[in-house]
């Protein structure tokens, strides 16, 4: 689960990370009064939607007024925001942040995240900021300080100094930046993130070290131990069908194809989805019914594929082990009666009791065709969409 | 013979007495695999299709002599679970239960250093030796008919996907020496590098399919295995070709991120390092038997 940047710095500031002073607006009149009541000289709008690159979209504007600030609202709310993160469809803007502005000296890299090889948090730190970190991951490596963190101890003080130098903080600002440091790493930890990014960090003309962005993320797997941060949720940000999805347990990807994938288990909806485009169509989701694969949870997964306008055909590929495949044909078969299906469905079944499965599903009397391998299957529904 | 399990080796279950703890295990002694103990805090004394409760793990070892674990407790007490049963010593952990907190697992990969117990998973489908051709020991929630005992060893990081090898191996009349499921969490147990170390050195393997799928870079740390210790073929499949970056694919460490993870520079390690790279799961079965000869 992600978080808006007003969200993240106003949990990282309970934690001890300096952040500058801000308002989230949801109106062009709110964005005018958070101005006059920040009462600075200089402000700066910012469009709040979970993805970078906002800047270089124009959703970050600077203000000097309360009317300029209302005039960059009213052209900022209700706009779709398209930048290298959102993909082509782009992000509806729906509130504002509007924060005191800041005198940047310097600007710097700072996150953490978790890491599979480390088996633990690690923080990662850039003297340069504002950069893409991947990018210089690959051009610049040596410009990149790591730290394992101790899954259960947290940041040791050495490995704050250390961090400090390479950012190239010293004197007071090190000791700025080492504080801020280590409250990220207990804010990263206390609340189960999977990344706590501050991009950039900055040290301002009057000394400051505070962070200008914020970006976290959680592990989902923890929410239940963080009622407060599922409070924070935006679903705005999500796409209907996937949160439609999780409430049935079903774990669903959209994609931008037309061939709707119904599998059970996480690598063979991959695969699936792998072999389809392979066969030359492309797949309109990645959708895992679970290992398990109920006759109900079938149902639900078809009328979320059939809420997608762009299906033309759909691909069921169910490994019947715990549960036999009669009793997945029988959940094809109801709910494809249920939803009233208008598209040509592709069933392959393989498991236990399959003749049987495979002999209701053509007696059925629905209009389906059967596959006895994955890539007979694909074959069949990249056909029938043509 | 096998790895890690065979026909002889006594397994207790915590979570026992749960929905799942007890659907599977019921699963797991009608395929003949010796579930001597259940494990389940202050249900202690009971006894459950024959088998007797414990309330810790330490007490029903000691009182059955099980070496081995396998755990269907729920998520938020999951990484506590892992913990007693490497506390008491045993020798191998096989966690089933997915949705743990990716910190919990953390905290669990460093309470085990010094430890001499194996973990398998979590959020894995199990670890299974097929003795017969409808029994052996299963620990986990594979359906058991699809195996037959072999000399194929399988190792791979999805569920259903492994069953889909399993099938055409069977099929191809081969049969397995023993499958690991690793899981699909990003901080776990066992990895690649540790299985295919254990069907090397196992004389009744002949041949190793590996199952990987996007994210991290634990197929690429294999191959680098592969190439310096691993003799048998292997033969791999990657799953994940067409998944847009940055997108989790129901696993959690199913995500390519950064840029690193992706299935194309996974085969092409595996490509680099010998393997019979797979471009459709389809074939996994047809492909090990060419390769052996068999």
């Amino acid at each position: 689960m992600n978080i808006h940047e007003y969200q993240a710095k106003q949990l990282l500031a309970k934690f001890g990370v300096p952040v500058s002073r801000g308002i989230p607006c949801t109106t062009a009149d709110e964005v005018g009064k958070a101005f006059v009541a920040l009462n600075e000289p200089l402000a700066v709008v910012k469009a709040q939607i979970h993805a970078g690159g906002r800047g270089k979209a124009g959703g970050v504007k600077l203000v000097r007024s309360a009317d300029e600030a209302i005039a960059v609202a009213k052209d900022l709310i209700g706009k779709t925001l398209v930048t290298h993160q959102t993909g082509p469809e782009g992000r509806v803007v729906r509130t504002l942040y509007v924060e005191a502005g800041s005198d940047i000296d310097r600007e710097m890299y700072l996150a953490v995240l978790m890491d599979r090889a480390a088996a633990a948090p690690v923080v990662i730190a850039a003297a340069e900021g504002g950069v893409d970190i991947e990018e210089l991951a690959e051009t610049k490596p040596e410009a990149i300080a790591r730290h394992r963190v101790h899954p259960v101890k947290g940041l040791m003080p050495f490995q704050a100094r250390a961090l400090c130098k390479h950012l190239g903080l010293s004197g007071d600002q090190a000791k700025q930046g080492g504080k801020l440091i280590g409250a990220l790493v207990k804010a990263f930890m206390a609340s189960d993130c999977s990344l706590a990014e501050i991009n950039p960090l900055i040290t301002t003309k009057q000394g400051e070290v505070k962070a200008l962005d914020a970006k976290m993320g959680f592990d989902d797997n923890a929410l239940f131990r963080h009622k407060d941060i599922v409070e924070l949720r935006d679903l705005n940000e999500e796409d209907p069908k996937e949160v439609e999805a999780k409430k049935f347990d079903l774990s669903y990807i959209a994609l931008t194809g037309d061939i709707g994938c119904l599998v059970n288990g996480a690598g063979l909806a991959m695969a699936t989805m792998d072999v389809v485009q392979q066969k030359g169509g492309m797949p309109a989701n990645f959708l895992d019914v679970g290992g398990g694969a109920t006759a109900e949870q079938v149902t639900n997964a078809f009328k979320i594929l059939l809420s997608d306008e762009n299906v033309k055909g759909i691909l069921v590929n169910i490994f019947g082990g715990i549960m036999r495949c009669d009793t997945i044909a029988e959940g094809v078969i109801t709910a494809a009666k249920e939803v009233n299906l208008s598209v040509p469905l592709v069933v392959r079944l393989e498991g236990t009791n399959v003749e049987q499965g495979r002999k209701m599903l053509e007696e059925s009397g629905i209009d389906l065709h059967t596959a006895s391998s994955l890539d007979e299957a694909a074959e069949k529904v990249v056909a029938a969409v043509r | 013979m096998s790895v890690l399990i065979d026909g002889d080796t006594k397994i207790l279950c915590q979570g026992f007495t749960g929905g799942a703890g007890l659907f599977h295990s019921k699963n797991s002694l009608a395929y003949g695999t010796k579930v001597v103990a259940g494990v389940t805090p202050g249900k202690g004394g009971q006894e459950i299709e024959g088998v007797p409760v414990y309330d810790t793990v330490a007490e029903a070892k000691a009182a059955t002599g099980a070496t081995v674990s396998m755990i269907y407790v729920p998520a938020p007490f999951t990484a506590d679970a892992i913990c007693e049963a490497v506390d008491s010593e045993l020798d191998l952990v096989v966690t089933i239960t997915e949705g743990v907190p990716v910190a919990d697992m953390a905290f669990v990969t460093d309470f085990m250093k010094g430890s001499k117990t194996r973990l398998v998973g979590p959020n894995c489908p199990g670890v299974i030796t097929p003795v017969t051709a409808d029994s052996g020991c299963k620990i986990g929630i594979m359906p058991g008919y699809i195996h037959r005992p072999g000399r194929v060893g399988i190792v791979s990081r999805s569920g259903t996907l492994t069953y889909e090898a399993v099938w055409q191996v069977t099929s191809a009349d081969m049969g397995q020496s023993t499958c690991i499921g690793i899981g699909g969490d990003p901080i776990k147990g066992m990895d690649f590098i540790e299985c295919l170390q254990l069907f090397q050195d196992d004389p009744d393997t002949d041949g190793i399919i590996m199952i990987g799928e996007i994210g991290g870079t634990a197929e690429e740390e294999a191959c680098e295995f592969i190439t310096q210790y691993v003799k048998k073929p292997v033969v791999g499949f990657v799953a994940g070709a067409t998944a847009p970056p940055g997108k989790r694919m129901g696993h959690a460490g199913a995500i390519i991120s950064g840029g690193k993870g992706t299935a194309k520079d996974k085969k092409a390690a595996m490509n680099k390092a010998g393997v019979h790279v797979c471009d459709t799961p389809s074939i996994l079965g047809e492909t090990m038997k060419q390769v052996l000869g068999a």
